[in-house]
């Protein structure tokens, strides 16, 4: 058989560790100024997809790392190929027109299909929308197998095993290749992209395209309300010594 | 004043979340061992999992330091503490939890985390301990202990590192904490104005929230306070980007031994009207009067930060990387941190982390840039590391891609401290050398310890490694021995020997930590005895009955 055409995924969100802050119109999270990074989840896609490749056998022929998203998603697709990908796709979607699970996964349908990926795996949500929904939209419209919230993978010729999290324990699946992994937070530990990788990421090659070149029109089907902060927790009281807070313990009932 | 290692180093990026303070390591059990170096060692640490491998069986009790210090005696001028003078303490605070009397009573419990360091290293008999809440009260304390010979001890946060805000005797502690407001905060000049009990961290929070910074971080932030930071002019890690305090802190409101209330709390930039006095306080630790309030310019906080981390073959490597930083990312450069392989392995042999780069390297270097806009600081960056690599000053390096990873590296400079620990004890040094000779002192050091077959992998040898790290921008080593166990042998080969290659590159013996009792006899080393006989005139005239935190510093 050939070798693995691995498909990875990513996003661009705002940085797990920033604090995100609802606009004043509140209908959005405050995404101007803020920090951006890769999705925690992809990253561990893209980990994979490389040791995958170390381990040689069976052999990877292509990592290919794909992103729609505003212009500076070029960024994390830069990232990815630090850490080991061979080149980017980029599907320039402004953030107005930002795309629902759906119209993701025939997205990706359409990239799959062009690419000849017989392995995508992706992140099992991404931490902005939180939908978890795309790969097992990808695996339905693929109909092809698909194991979630892989914590261990093992490709041998064409069975992939995976070992997966679920409530309880763990369970293992086997499949066929073609198909779709979503990761799991302890599949495996991110490296480094290290400087002389970022430098060599500059000269891979990374293709500009629109949803038109894909033949698709993915309009919302759904429509943001409102978003709020949550409400903010109620501060406590001070008090001055021992004997003040046992009067107020008391005045409260708890004592 | 020091910067007290964390236990959790990789939460200190972290914003949001609680720094751990210095005041949870009391669990750690300390080495049941004698010694009078004046090195600064540290407890050991619990490991990555929290637990103590191959712990000594605990100390019950901290050493007295009096007892550590033989040659040190009680001055027979101070008065002892009678029931009148708790009284009129009682009296005037009023609160009762506002004094801890372990005079009428048995307070030990109570009284004995004020009477000793974090460190369990240093601890003294005081008996009682007043909390003033206002300057007007701090006034009176003074003004009664100077008119009944009561020595005090000026006590902020507790977390020094050379024993100088603990009591030695009986000296009564006059803690701040109960001073903890923040007065004022200008949004146009920056301006931040408040007591001096006002925990670092609490106030850098304040401050985030009004997009400043406070000028100042160090590790112990979560319990170290303003007013002990600009008293021991603490150093830290933001100095390369923001200055010493001696800079920063703008005014400052006093008392002296005498009751004399020194209202300098000025808010303004510039002030050339006469002698600068201020600045006897800020580093005096406590000698010469109380700081009860500061007013402090605060820069705007930057929003852009990304760190780097390299591997580099050779220290001259480290110092032309170091000019091209400062050439090419020039102000949005914020820090830049040396560690040596050594202490790098000592890290990845104590936490069993993943390495962020792949071999051996001689020297690491940590690179932080600050900034106001992201796409402006990646440019500067990127052309830095382009740049480097290309001119092959650096053999390997990482930048951080996201929050996560920055932390990550972060904590392999800010880990160091803590996993020295493991062994059992550390000698610590915290000098300052001309850049070029920066790091000849730890190959001297290294060179003759092993020469007196010192240095060993098994427990046969005291010593496991000597090792250097530090403020490379602040030319700031850390000359760090990590020891099983604290050996005479050892301190006989490392003093005076630190000390007089120190002097003879005319560096300094306590780049931040301060002088306390540790360092107070070897200051000979870093200053002439004009300079100490100028400072010891200005005791005399502040305080010359010397009730101030006696017993240290001149």
């Amino acid at each position: 058989m050939s070798g693995l055409r691995i498909l990875v995924p990513v996003k661009r969100v705002i940085d797990y560790a920033v604090k995100p802050r609802v606009n004043r119109a509140q209908t959005a999270v405050e995404t101007a100024n803020v920090k951006h990074s890769m999705n925690p989840f992809d990253e561990l896609s893209i980990e994979e997809a490389v040791r995958l490749r170390e381990r040689k056998s069976p052999p990877v022929d292509e990592i290919v790392v794909f992103s729609a998203g505003p212009p500076k998603a070029q960024d994390v697709l830069r990232t990815a190929m630090g850490m080991g990908a061979d080149r980017g796709i980029h599907v320039v979607v402004e953030e107005k027109q930002a795309l629902e699970p759906l119209g993701v996964a025939k997205l990706l349908q359409k990239v799959v299909a062009e690419q000849k990926s017989n392995l995508v795996i992706l992140g099992k949500q991404s931490i902005d929308d939180d939908a978890a929904q795309t790969g097992q939209m990808l695996a339905g419209l693929l109909n092809w197998p698909q194991a979630t919230q892989a914590s261990k993978v093992q490709v041998e010729g064409e069975v992939v095993t995976v070992v997966r999290e679920v409530d309880g324990g763990v369970e293992t699946l086997k499949a066929k290749l073609p198909m779709v992994i979503t990761t799991d937070l302890r599949l495996n530990e991110p490296r480094y992209a290290t400087l002389p990788n970022i430098m060599k990421a500059k000269k891979k090659p990374l293709e500009k395209k629109t949803l038109s070149d894909y033949g698709l029109d993915v309009p919302p089907r759904l429509k943001t309300i409102k978003v709020t902060e949550p409400p903010p927790r109620q501060g406590g009281v001070k008090v001055d010594d021992v004997d003040g807070m046992i009067s107020k313990l008391k005045e409260l009932g708890a004592l | 004043m020091a910067l007290a290692p964390r236990l959790t180093a990789s939460l200190r990026r972290v914003a949001l979340s609680p720094r751990p303070s210095p005041l949870i390591q009391r669990f750690s059990p300390i080495c049941p061992v004698r010694w009078t170096s004046s090195a600064t060692s540290e407890p050991r640490q619990p490991d990555a999992e929290g637990t103590l491998k191959n712990a000594p069986a605990p100390a019950k009790t901290i050493q007295f330091t009096a007892e550590t210090y033989p040659n040190l005696k009680r001055h027979s001028k101070f008065a002892k503490l009678t029931q009148e003078h708790v009284t009129f303490f009682q009296d005037l605070l009023g609160v009762e939890s506002a004094v801890i009397d372990g005079l009428s009573k048995d307070a030990s419990e109570d009284i004995e985390a004020f009477n000793s360091d974090w460190m369990r290293k240093y601890r003294g008999h005081s008996q009682l301990v007043v909390k003033p809440g206002s300057t007007e009260e701090v006034s009176k304390i003074l003004k009664y202990c100077n008119d009944n010979l009561l020595a005090v001890v000026p006590q902020g946060g507790n977390t020094g590192l050379v024993g100088g805000s603990v009591p030695v005797f009986d000296e009564i502690v006059i803690n701040m904490q109960r001073m903890n407001k923040i007065r004022s905060f200008d949004e146009v000049s920056g301006i931040l104005v408040a007591d001096a009990g006002v925990i670092l961290e609490v106030a850098d929070n304040f401050l985030a929230d009004k997009s400043h910074i406070f000028p100042l971080d160090l590790g112990a932030k979560g319990s170290c306070q303003i007013g002990g930071n600009v008293a021991t002019n603490a150093g830290g890690l933001r100095l390369l980007r923001y200055g010493s305090l001696h800079g920063n802190v703008l005014g400052i409101e006093a008392v002296l031994p005498d009751g004399t209330i020194v209202d300098d709390l000025s808010t303004l930039r510039k002030n050339n009207t006469g002698y600068d006095i201020k600045q006897l306080f800020i580093g005096g630790e406590g000698t010469i009067g109380i700081i009860t309030a500061i007013s402090i310019v605060c820069p705007q906080r930057s929003p852009a930060v990304n760190v780097a981390y390299f591997g580099l073959e050779s220290f001259e490597q480290v110092q032309n990387a170091f000019r091209e930083a400062k050439n090419q990312l020039s102000e949005i450069l914020s820090a830049f941190e040396l560690m040596d392989g050594r202490s790098q392995r000592l890290v990845k042999t104590v936490t069993g982390k993943k390495r962020p780069l792949e071999g051996d390297h001689p020297f690491y270097c940590l690179v932080e840039t600050s900034g106001s806009n992201t796409d402006h600081d990646s440019e500067k960056l990127q052309t830095f590391l382009e740049s480097v690599m290309e001119k092959e000053i650096v053999s390997d390096g990482v930048l951080a891609q996201d929050q996560t990873q920055l932390q990550d590296l972060w904590s392999w400079r800010e880990g160091i401290s803590e996993c020295l620990g493991h062994w059992g004890g550390v000698y610590k040094y915290d000098l300052s050398i001309p850049i070029a000779d920066l790091y000849t002192l730890v190959n001297d050091t290294r060179d003759r310890l092993t020469k007196a077959g010192l240095v060993g992998e098994d427990d046969s040898y005291p010593v496991v490694d000597v090792l250097g790290y530090g403020h490379m921008g602040d030319a700031n080593l850390h000359l760090n021995v990590p020891v099983r166990r604290y050996d005479k042998e050892v301190e006989k080969q490392l003093e005076p020997f630190v000390y007089e290659w120190v002097q003879k590159r005319s560096g300094s013996i306590s780049a931040e930590h301060g002088l306390g009792i540790a360092k107070k006899s070897f200051i000979g080393y870093s200053r002439s005895p004009t300079m100490v006989a100028l400072m010891k005139q200005i005791k005399n005239l502040y305080d010359p009955n010397g009730i101030m935190n006696p017993y240290k510093y001149i």
